[in-house]
Order: C-alpha cells, then structure tokens, then sequence
C-alpha cells in the first residue's frame, strides 16, 4: 500500500503544471474561452505534443502508455486552472469508450487519431428524460441497407457542437432504460443537426438530432459493459479534477484571509473565520482521499465492486465541493460575487462537475440500493 | 501508488485476526460487541493473553517487549483489534505512561514498572485534567513541593478514567510557580495506596461511573518516582498526546458499529417490511458507510506518510482523523438509536442488562444504545477538544 507517484509520474506532474503556470493564467484564460470555439487550439496543440490526449493510451496506438493515476494528474492540474478545452470528452470520455467498448481493428485506428488531436471526438449520450440514469436510451439503431441508421436526440452533449466524430449510444433492443440492448456508433458529427451552447462553467454543449443518420463505425453492440467502465472512469477523473479546484480554491481563500483587513485586522485572525477554513480543509482531505481510492479502484473488472468505489467517491467529493465552494464565495465576501475574481468560476466548474454522470443524490441512490460489502 | 496490502501484510492481518477470535474468550468479546463495557477483570484477562504473545504493547522500543513493525502492521494490529471487538490494551498504560517511561524515565523506573504495565500486573490512570485546567492544562494548579528526596502533592485531578481500578497514577504536577506555565511543570508517577489521596466516582450521562475526582492533600511521593528532568513534564506530555498519531480515529470500532447496525436493521421490523428495506434508512447507512471510507482512506494515507515523518514528530493531519473519527463514532451511535426507535427509553444498569433475569424489553442490544449515544458525546472533547484540534490545523496547516 502507498501512495507515492513513480519517478516517471512525477516528471508527467511537473510538466503538466509548467504548462499551466504559463499558459493558463486567469487572464490567459479569458482570452482561450474568447477564441471561435470557445477554447484554444493552441492550448489543444500543446496538450497533443505533451501526450496529455493520449495519456491513458499505450504507446503502440500513439498514447503516452499511462493509466488512470497518470489521468489523475492530468485532472488534478486542469482543475486548478480551470482548463475549458474538451480534454474530458475527447482525452477521458471517447478515450475510454474506445478503449472499453470498441473492437480491437477500431481502437487500432482510432486511437493514434484520437491521441493526436487531429479529430475531435465527443459522446453523445444523454437525453432528455434520462435524468441521472445511465442506461436511459432511447434513441434507436436499425440495420438498413448501408448499415445502422440512427434515429433519435442527444441532449447536452459535452462538446458536442465542434467534435468532428460522435460516439452515439443507440438501442438495439430492450425497453428504454435496461443495460442489454445498447450499442455505440461512431458517427460524423456533420451529418447530425446541431445546436451549440455555452455552459454555467465556461465549457461549450450541443443538442443533437440524429434524423436517419448512418453510423461510420459500429464500436460495439452490447456496449454496457464497456460504456459504465469508461463513465466511471470518467468519474474518477471528475472527483480529481474536483480536488484540484477545491485545493486551489482553499489556497486562494486562506491567502485572502491573511491579507484582507476589517475592524483593523486580517479577517483570517478571526477564530470563528480560522475554524471555518479548517473545516473546509477537512472536506478537501475527504475528497482527496476519495479521489485516490476511485482513481485506485476505477479499472477493477468486476462491475459491483467499482461502481460501489465510484459512487462513494462521488458522493463524498459532491458533499465536499459543495461545502468548500459555498464557504469560499462566503469568506470572501463581495469580490467572491464577481466574474472578475477567481473564486466565483471555482464555484461554477465544481456545481457542474456535481451534476456530470450521476449527482451526490444519484450516486446514494445506488449506493443504498445495491447494500453493502466494504 | 497501489491500494492493495502485500501479502506478507494480507497473512498477518490474518493470523492476527485468528488469535483474536480464538484466544480472546467470546465472553468478553461479546460484551463490547452489544455496547456493554469490559469489567477490570475482563481487561486484566485480554490483555495479558495479548500480552503473552507480544501484543499488548507493539508500539514499545523492542527492548521492553514492543514489535520491529512498519506503520501499515500497527494499523492492521489495531484494526483487527477492534473490529474482533477485543477490549484495547488498557491505553493509560500502553499508549500513554509506558512510553514516556520507555522514552524518558531512568533504568530502574523502566525495570519497574514497564513489564507490570504491559502485563496490566499495574493498572494505571492519568492525572492530567483539573477542574481550572480543560483545554488549557498548562494552566493547571496541582503542586509538587519538594521536602528533603520527596516531593509532596496537593491539589486536584478529574476525568481520571477508570481510577477506581487503578493501582498508580500518573500526574503532572507544578515545581516551579514562578516559572512561565509551561516550563514549571514536572511529571510523577504516585502509588494509589499512598496516604493522603481520595478518589471520588463521577456519575457520566450515561448513568456509568467511568470517571473520578482525584484528590491530594500533602501526599508524599517518593523523589526517584521524579520522571526525566524537573520542569520538563510538559514536554513529556506532549509527547503522550501526540504519541498515538493514526489510533484516536478508532475507525475499527465505528466499522464494528456499522456492521452490527446493519445485522440488526435486518432483524426489526417496521409493520411489514423490515428496517433494511426502508429506502430512507438505507440511504442514511449508505451516507455513513461513505464517511467512514473516506475516513478510512484518509487514515490510510497517513499511515503510509508516517513511514517519511520523524518519529515523535506528529503529523497535524491526525487532527483531521481526531475530528472526523470523533464526529463518525457520534454519528454511528446516533444511528443505532434510530434502529433501535422508541426501545431506547428503558433504563437499565450493565448489572441487569449482563446478569437479570429477564431480557430489557424490545430489540437486542436497545438497552446500550442510549447510554453509548451519550457516552460518545465525551469522545469530540477528550484527547484535545475537535476545537482545539481545529486550532492546530488553523495554524500548522494553513498558517493563520
């Protein structure tokens, strides 16, 4: 038992946050989320030639051969900047997908694509009624004569309105929300309808109607099994991109503790101020702690045992990110309030990042309904 | 970084659970299992079958019968020791005097006393707290005058645990009073049969008497019962409190806890369908079952930093397991009085609940579940208040 990062994870670490410290500065920031897109392709430059696309990928199919303690940095570092590229929907959410759930020729010749960044790949998943349900699926998959024809919509899909490729889930079979039945398509996001959005947190979505659109690919007909692994997965990395925007955070509030002065004096030398910073520090070690034990427990094979791991983290980071980011904004008083400061866009990722694949309610949900074997 | 247990680790986790079931009487084990306390001889019986197999006191240099063990064997020591429901070495003797003496006391204090404490042929108690001295001890007023190669004590001592069992105390006591508050205060070790000192029981909330009011009127102490310097007794207890880094958090107990609020939550019934089966329960269990593994992580994670730390220096993420295994072993007995419902309410001393004739009315286990609600409430304020402890973070984590 340790946990301690290898030689190798160390070096990945520091020159991810070299990368941050000079390219992802608040002001940098703003001017990335200015760009056409709504983020940087210069940014989207660098993290290819740093291998941070393929992180989790190995080396054969042009990845940088880590796995998810190496995506654990990753996430940890872009959730202390704030990063607003789609390295979640393409590097983690596709990634895993392909990695998961396609056959072996596919992943061969998708991966090198998908590590290079050359095409953007988003998943395109969720709908309308699904609400926290994974195995919600409604849209459906027939084979015609030049393949599978997709009908159906797809609702908030990260990234969805400029990925080049869309990884659509699609019911084959089975009524709307049983996990037999769902397959994965891939499928060129130019032939779907599109209605791109900002959203709470700086990133972009779309809505997407799939009117009698042919798949490229088939990745998989009985997509399950692969697609809650690489969602948990997904999870995993949530809960430490989490943990790096609380760490910051915290960081930001304490140091405006010591130098913020009223009645003639730091605020930060207030005990009442001083205990509520600790137990915002308490929260952080929670979430820490249960970031590494979902990032550890994330690529066990047998389904019960790491979605049990997973919801855990989940809940305990939802309960954590709340507790930390509604004190920050607190703390700091008025300048919190303002798009002008940092704190407040903390706030902002880590209430989405809440909602994203089964919010703190969802995650007790299935928690409590399957019992217990810690 | 690697959660799994290598299995070296994994086999004496189980060896030390089979001598623990096995050689531990289920008698005893059974008493601490539904909420009931060990009495002294139970204590005296578990721990010198521990103590013949050199599990009493592990945490000892390996020259008074301590063990060469890595942090991650200590901890699997005392989870497997909780979560069998063994009664802990009596910790006044193992975690609290025996290694101040081991540490600091002459060769004949060690020859003495640390073999008779290890085999609780001595049952110590603590002499720390005063009526004016809680959170603030170094204020505390108990005097040590020296007369010839004595030193003679009065004063006042309280919360002194289990003193009724006791044989000798040991107390910190004030040698210098013009000195500043922490650095006139020297640490003695007292013989109970001493005359001069009355032991007087507190009755606690939860109707037990587990607690007593020490007092010392000219008692006469023996000048070689003097541990380490005069005027470094502070010192001494610091590092009695912050010797225990990873073992306050008793997340073994609290998981025992757990356990047994789930067997019994399958067993009661709630009209038609059984407590296990009311979502709103299951969610409140599942909601403490996620704390207690993020507590436990978090244990985890320093039990594998300790391995880096000096040792003696404590690592001021322990006051983050103080504070949040206080909170989950409040939590978790609130959580049995919810199981338990309206059969909290009749009152019945240990004596009857052990030895009556009948059982106390409604479910197994109802009658301890009040009493240990309010006992556990001592468990946030003893070994330096969760406020203190918060103030220790305040400033070693976050430098305020």
């Amino acid at each position: 038992m340790d946990f301690d990062l290898s030689d190798d994870q160390r070096l990945l670490k520091d020159s991810v946050d070299r990368l941050m410290a000079e390219t992802y500065g608040f002001e940098q920031r703003r001017a990335h989320m200015a760009q056409p897109d709504g983020w940087s392709r210069g940014s989207w430059a660098q993290f290819a030639e740093l291998g941070l696309l393929g992180v989790t990928l190995p080396e054969a199919q042009g990845g940088f051969g880590g796995g998810l303690v190496e995506a654990m940095l990753v996430a940890d570092a872009f959730g202390r900047s704030l990063v607003v590229e789609p390295y979640f929907a393409h590097a983690v959410l596709c990634a895993g997908l392909l990695r998961h759930a396609a056959e072996a020729s596919v992943q061969d010749e998708m991966l090198p694509v998908l590590a290079a960044g050359e095409s953007l790949f988003a998943f395109a998943h969720h709908e309308r009624a699904a609400r926290h349900c994974l195995s919600h699926v409604e849209t459906t998959a027939r084979l015609g004569e030049a393949g599978f024809v997709l009908e159906g919509r797809k609702s908030l899909v990260l990234h969805g309105d400029c990925a080049d490729r869309l990884i659509v889930s699609a019911r084959l079979s089975g009524g709307m929300r049983e996990t037999n039945g769902i397959a994965l398509f891939l499928v060129d996001a130019a032939a779907t309808e599109r209605r791109g959005y900002a959203t709470q947190d700086g990133l972009r979505a779309a809505e997407i109607t799939l009117d009698g659109v042919i798949a490229e690919v088939v990745l998989g007909l009985d997509a399950w099994p692969g697609l809650s692994r690489a969602v948990d997965e997904a999870s995993a990395f949530l809960c430490a991109e989490a943990v790096g925007a609380m760490d910051a955070l915290l960081a930001l509030t304490v140091e405006y503790m010591k130098t913020r002065r009223q009645f003639g004096r730091a605020i930060g030398e207030f005990q009442v101020l001083q205990h509520r910073a600790v137990d915002m520090q308490v929260q952080l070690e929670l979430a820490r702690s249960m970031a590494l034990y979902a990032t550890m427990m994330a690529a066990d094979p047998d389904e019960e045992t790491r979605s049990r791991a997973i919801s855990a983290a989940r809940v305990q980071i939802g309960r954590s990110l709340r507790h930390v980011s509604e004190e920050a904004i607190q703390l700091h008083g008025g300048i919190g309030m303002t798009m002008e400061y940092r704190a407040g866009h903390y706030l902002k990722r880590l209430a989405m990042i809440e909602k994203s694949f089964g919010d703190t309610e969802a995650h007790l949900d299935r928690l409590a309904a399957m019992g217990t074997a810690w | 970084m690697d959660l799994s247990f290598t299995a070296e680790e994994r086999a004496f986790r189980e060896e030390l659970r089979d001598i623990f079931h096995t050689e531990i009487p289920e008698r005893i084990r059974g008493k601490l299992r539904h909420g009931l306390h060990a009495s002294r001889q139970d204590q005296v019986e578990a721990q010198r079958i521990l103590n013949a197999r050199g599990l009493a006191v592990p945490n000892w240099p390996v020259e008074w019968g301590g063990q060469d063990w890595s942090p991650v064997q200590h901890y699997i020591w005392q989870e497997e020791l909780q979560l069998a429901c063994v009664p802990h070495p009596l910790s006044f003797n193992c975690t609290m005097v025996g290694p101040v003496i081991a540490q600091f006391g002459s060769l004949a204090q060690k020859q003495r006393f640390l073999a008779r404490a290890a085999n609780l042929d001595d049952w110590w108690c603590q002499g720390f707290s005063e009526p004016n001295a809680g959170s603030d001890l170094a204020s505390l007023r108990t005097t040590a005058r020296r007369d010839g190669d004595d030193w003679v004590i009065d004063g006042q001592k309280t919360w002194t645990t289990l003193g009724q069992y006791a044989d000798w105390i040991f107390v910190l006591a004030r040698t210098d009073p013009a000195a500043k508050k922490q650095e006139g205060i020297s640490f003695l070790l007292v013989d109970l049969t001493t005359p001069g000192i009355t032991m007087r029981p507190i009755q606690t909330i939860d109707g037990g008497r587990e607690v007593n009011e020490v007092f010392f009127d000219g008692v006469r102490v023996p000048g070689e019962n003097l541990v380490g310097e005069v005027n470094r007794g502070w010192d001494y207890a610091k590092f009695l409190l912050g010797n225990e880094r990873t073992g306050i958090a008793r997340i073994g107990i609290t998981k025992a806890r757990v356990r047994r609020i789930r067997e019994l939550a399958e067993q009661e019934w709630d009209g038609d369908r059984r407590l296990i089966d009311d979502p709103g329960f299951r969610r409140k269990l599942a909601s403490l079952e996620v704390e207690l593994k993020a507590l436990e992580m978090t244990q985890l994670r320093v039990v594998a930093a300790e391995r880096q730390l000096e040792k003696g220096k404590p690592n001021p993420m322990s006051s983050v397991l103080k504070i949040r295994g206080s909170e989950l072993q409040q939590a978790s007995t609130a959580l049995m009085m919810d199981v338990m419902g309206p059969y909290v309410a009749p009152f019945f001393d240990e004596h009857e609940i052990e030895f009556g004739n009948e059982p106390p009315p409604g479910p197994a286990d109802a009658a301890t579940a009040a009493p240990q609600y309010f006992n556990m409430r001592k468990v946030s304020i003893y070994g330096g208040s969760n406020e203190i402890q918060r103030a220790i973070l305040a400033k070693a984590v976050l430098g305020f």
